[in-house]
């Protein structure tokens, strides 16, 4: 038994039967994590002396008979959530000195649960990319195949959960941050509907997009993660007041009576012929398993990508006004005046995607442009968040592949933003309409590159494609395999 | 002031609401702390913190839609306000934008010559507040700015009216009667100094009968009413100069500078911030069903119009009394609260206009704070009305009821100040007088009869004031015609 390789329910079993402790536990994973990121770069900052005081408090909390959940668990975190005394960059040269105040709710509440945070994740910097090579820190290396990215923006949280350096992640997802990362690295990822999981704490790139979730080894994992941070908190005025269910119990074996949706505008010229064979495939296996496979259409999907980039690159615009030099990150010290400051700390904090999304957005919002892109977009969004609405009166749950192409080789798209920008075309319509969505392993390409398959559920109706997951996951063994680093 | 020209005026007023808590967070809105000692994530507009507005000032905004006969929006959105200031946290503000909480009100001010005019109220929005920037002040702060972000996110309500205004004067009627409703609603301290109720105006001039209206000029920094009127009135006269000698008004900020009573360039339309207004995405729309509405329209005050009313019309007091007392709400419940224990209105408002409020001047005291509380001037008035003393004795018994914070009676009582009325007693006083003063007698009947006057002082001077002033009098008379 390598400690390291096993999931969180397996933790969780040997440390309630005392076969092991929090301290060895998170002992293992420290090592791990120094053997192995000088390759992968997938963290950023490591929190070796405070997660061994976790863990020791953790093995305290379970001797004294208070273990919950995730007590003793280590977990790493995209650095876009705020934690309290720690580095907290969001992979952004002008948030390169900076520590937080205070933790994120997402944070407050697994820590709540003492598990253990073993450290702070790369991403692209502010979330703004495909493939992780928009870090200031740098590019993360997938560890399937060292030359090719780990996907992006959360390409450090699908890493790190790939390479047994965490047993699990937080991420966020604001077009396919999670899911995209997740496919390239075969492992689970979720985006809990818009609402779903507090925003509170974690930098904004785009607040109406923005959403928390886990990534994790399998699905029951991911069910144990969303449970701990899914729910209303008062902070958050976007988060939903609705009580999130027991998402184990809801996992069941066999898809007797659902009805999973195939849209037809997803599977097109630019998939990937490999891609579209495991995604075949995948829709066989739960056809074996008892669903109904029935064709819908989601007629607006071509405009997802164009209506996203105007939405999220204006809300960035604005979100990001607060980098100005004036309070706390980077500040240019030989400015002459106030203008010459921000303009010099921006100039010198942001890297150049961050540039370019922000002058988009701002142009975006510009009097006289609003009325024909903003507003036009967001009437788009209804359009998009309509086609859901209609293809969930058909389907309990959309089946579909998460990116067009397994993990490109690294440096092969940077100078081609809008080749990038493509590789998120069958998540980002899920982020506009504001549904959930997750991504988990079916396959690899003949490179032995991973393939992953997403399932969309209806709004808040995260069980169910938790459940239908974890009926795929138990009838498949791709996620059994483990890349060689 | 030159005839050919009218002259229109919009007023823009950022009312500071009373809430103990900021609109976003829940940090004190106390004044004058120790700078930055009243922040947080939230207004400190630190990475990921989110806004979550705060209730109080909502119902603020509708107690102040309601009493300025606003339609209160059953659904309003806050917006993005976009532009870089040091003072701005998060480089926007949270305002409210296409759909304000109020819309369509109005006020009637009164005009000069008796007449009536109504104010339309285009709408007022709720937003946050910037912080302020103190600009080095000290050696080691020469040449620096330093930023306190305690006021950063305290609730304004901006109010704009319409360009109804024609003069100076009508802007200043149209802002005292606003000022006094935001501060009878309690939902403004009303302090202009320190900012809590802050006015831009902007001015334009164009030939009478002239329908399209002249290019404005938007006036900022106006911190008193008497500075509000020198701007506008210089600034009607720049623009009149301006046109007359074949120049052209531009669009544009300009500052007023009390120290020279001018105004000056700030910024022009070219220079104008595009603020790129976005309904915010961190806040839900703003529901107001009509429940609340009814029950904020249920605890609303009377306001100072209709108080003014009922002074004149019910209680049968002077315009201008009723104007005094119903100016301040605390002073019109304090003279209300005395109506209805004393009953007889003239001489509670005779009272409270004249030894409370001079009482209140002199010592620095609030109503609310007052020793002589309205139980105990009725107290003391009932026993004018009762003829137990008289008025010049009562002036004494409040002089020591503010004192000492003891009633009316018991004063009265412990210092034998009882009006006396017993004939004998005085009798005998008057008799002592008149054999006392034979020359003064004499000139008396010989036709000096102001000399009665003489009789009646020496007579209550050797009652020490007690004796009732109407015997003393038909007392003398009787004993000098005797």
């Amino acid at each position: 038994m390598t400690i390291y390789d096993l999931t969180l329910a397996e933790l969780r079993d040997l440390l309630d039967r005392r076969e092991l402790s929090a301290v060895e536990v998170t002992t293992a994973y420290l090592e791990r994590i120094a053997e192995t990121n000088p390759k992968l770069n997938s963290f950023i900052t490591v929190c070796a002396e405070t997660a061994k005081a976790e863990a020791e408090a953790a093995d305290r909390a379970m001797a004294a008979g208070e273990t919950k959940p995730l007590t003793g668990l280590p977990i790493a975190a995209k650095d876009i959530f705020n934690t309290a005394g720690v580095l907290t960059t969001c992979g952004s040269r002008i948030l390169g000195n900076y520590t937080s105040p205070y933790d994120a709710t997402a944070i407050a509440r697994i820590k709540a649960q003492k598990a253990v945070i073993v450290g702070k994740l790369n991403m692209d910097e502010f979330a703004m990319g495909s493939s992780n090579e928009n870090s200031a820190f740098g590019a993360v290396r997938n560890p399937w195949e060292l030359s090719h990215v780990p996907g992006g923006s959360s390409g450090g949280s699908a890493a790190c959960v790939a390479a047994s350096q965490a047993a699990a992640a937080l991420g966020t997802d604001t077009g396919g941050s999670i899911r995209q990362p997740a496919a390239y690295c075969s492992v689970v990822g979720l985006k809990p509907t818009y609402g779903r999981v507090s925003r509170f704490g974690v930098v904004a790139y785009a607040s109406s997009l923005d959403q928390v979730g886990p990534i994790t080894r399998d699905v029951r994992d991911c069910a144990l993660m969303l449970q701990a941070i899914a729910g209303y908190d008062p902070a958050d005025s976007t988060s939903v007041d609705t009580p999130a269910p027991d998402y184990q119990t809801g996992l069941t074996r066999d898809l007797k009576g659902l009805r999973i949706g195939l849209p037809q505008e997803y599977f097109i010229d630019g998939l990937d012929d490999d891609v579209r064979r495991a995604v075949e495939q995948a829709t066989t296996t739960c056809r074996n398993l008892g669903a109904e496979i029935i064709d819908v259409s989601l007629p607006h999907t071509t405009y997802a990508v164009a209506c996203y980039y105007l939405i999220a690159t204006a809300e960035a615009s604005s979100n990001l006004a607060r980098y100005d030099g004036v309070r706390y990150g980077l500040r240019a010290d030989q400015a002459a005046n106030l203008i010459d400051m921000y303009m010099q700390s921006r100039a010198a904090g942001f890297g150049p995607e961050v540039k370019r999304r922000i002058m988009l957005g701002t142009y975006a919002l510009s009097s006289g442009y609003y009325d024909a892109y903003y507003l036009k977009a967001q009437k788009v969004r209804t359009l998009i968040r309509q086609d859901f609405l209609d293809a969930f009166e058909k389907v309990d749950v959309l089946l579909t592949p998460v990116a067009p192409t397994p993990a490109f080789a690294l440096g092969e798209k940077v100078n081609d933003p809008l080749q990038m920008y493509l590789s998120d075309i069958y998540t980002i319509p899920v982020n506009l309409a504001g549904t959930c969505a997750m991504s988990l392993p079916c396959g690899f390409s003949a490179d032995g590159l991973p393939i992953g398959l997403q399932l969309i559920g209806k709004p808040f109706d995260e069980a169910a494609i938790l459940s239908t997951a974890y009926a795929f996951e138990q009838a498949t063994t791709w996620h059994q395999r483990k890349p060689q680093l | 002031m030159n005839e050919h020209y009218e002259t229109v005026i919009g007023l823009e007023v950022h009312v500071q609401l009373t809430t103990r808590t900021k609109i976003f967070c829940g940090c004190s809105t106390e004044f004058g702390r120790t700078p930055n000692s009243q922040t947080c994530p939230v207004c400190l507009g630190l990475p990921g913190a989110l806004p979550v507005l705060n209730r109080k000032a909502v119902e603020f905004a509708i107690r102040t839609g309601l009493a300025t006969n606003c339609r209160i929006a059953p659904r309003s959105i806050f917006a993005r306000k976009n532009y870089f200031y040091p003072d701005l946290p998060k480089g926007y503000q949270i305002s409210q934008f296409e759909l304000p909480v109020c819309e369509h009100g109005w006020l009637d001010i009164d005009l000069e010559d008796g007449g009536v005019k109504r104010i339309g109220i285009t709408r007022a929005h709720m937003e946050e507040d910037a912080g302020k920037l103190i600009h080095g002040e000290t050696p080691e702060t020469a040449g620096s700015s330093l930023v306190d972000l305690n006021r950063a996110c305290t609730p304004l309500l901006e109010i704009v009216s319409e360009p109804d205004m024609r003069s100076a004067d009508q802007a200043i009627a149209y802002l005292k009667k606003l000022h006094q409703i935001v501060v009878y609603l309690g939902v403004c301290d009303g302090n202009l100094e320190e900012g809590s109720f802050r006015c831009d105006a902007n001015v334009s001039v164009r030939p009478h009968g002239q329908k399209a209206f002249g290019t404005r000029a938007e006036l900022k920094n106006i911190n008193s009413f008497r500075f509000i009127k020198q701007a506008i009135e210089y600034e009607v006269e720049r623009q009149i100069d301006l046109i007359e000698s074949g120049g052209k008004v531009i669009q544009e900020t300009r500052l007023f500078d009390s120290n020279t009573g001018m105004t000056r360039s700030m910024r022009g339309k070219e220079e104008a911030h595009d603020y790129r207004y976005f309904p915010d995405p961190d806040l839900v729309p703003l529901v107001i069903s009509q429940e609340w509405i009814a029950e904020v329209r249920a605890t609303l005050p009377e306001l100072p119009e209709a108080k003014r009313r009922r002074f004149v019309e019910g209680l049968g007091l002077s315009t201008y009394d009723a104007e005094v007392l119903a100016a301040d709400r605390k002073l019109a419940d304090y003279f209300d609260a005395c109506v209805t224990l004393a009953k007889d209105a003239k001489s509670c408002a005779n009272w409270v206009m004249g030894e409370v409020l001079r009482k209140l001047k002199e010592t620095d005291t609030a109503i609310t704070s007052a020793p002589v509380t309205p139980e105990m001037l009725s107290g003391l008035l009932a026993r004018i009305a009762d003829e137990t003393i008289s008025g010049k004795i009562a002036k004494t018994v409040f002089e020591q009821m503010w004192q000492n914070g003891e009633p009316a009676d018991r004063i009265i009582e412990a210092q034998g100040l009882k009006q006396v009325t017993d004939t004998g007693e005085i009798e005998g006083l008057v008799d002592q007088v008149i054999a006392a003063h034979p020359e003064q007698v004499s000139e008396y009947l010989s036709g000096k009869d102001k000399l009665i006057g003489f009789f009646v002082g020496k007579v209550m001077q050797a009652s020490q004031g007690k004796a009732n002033p109407g015997m003393v009098n038909q007392l003398l008379k009787k004993k000098l015609h005797g």
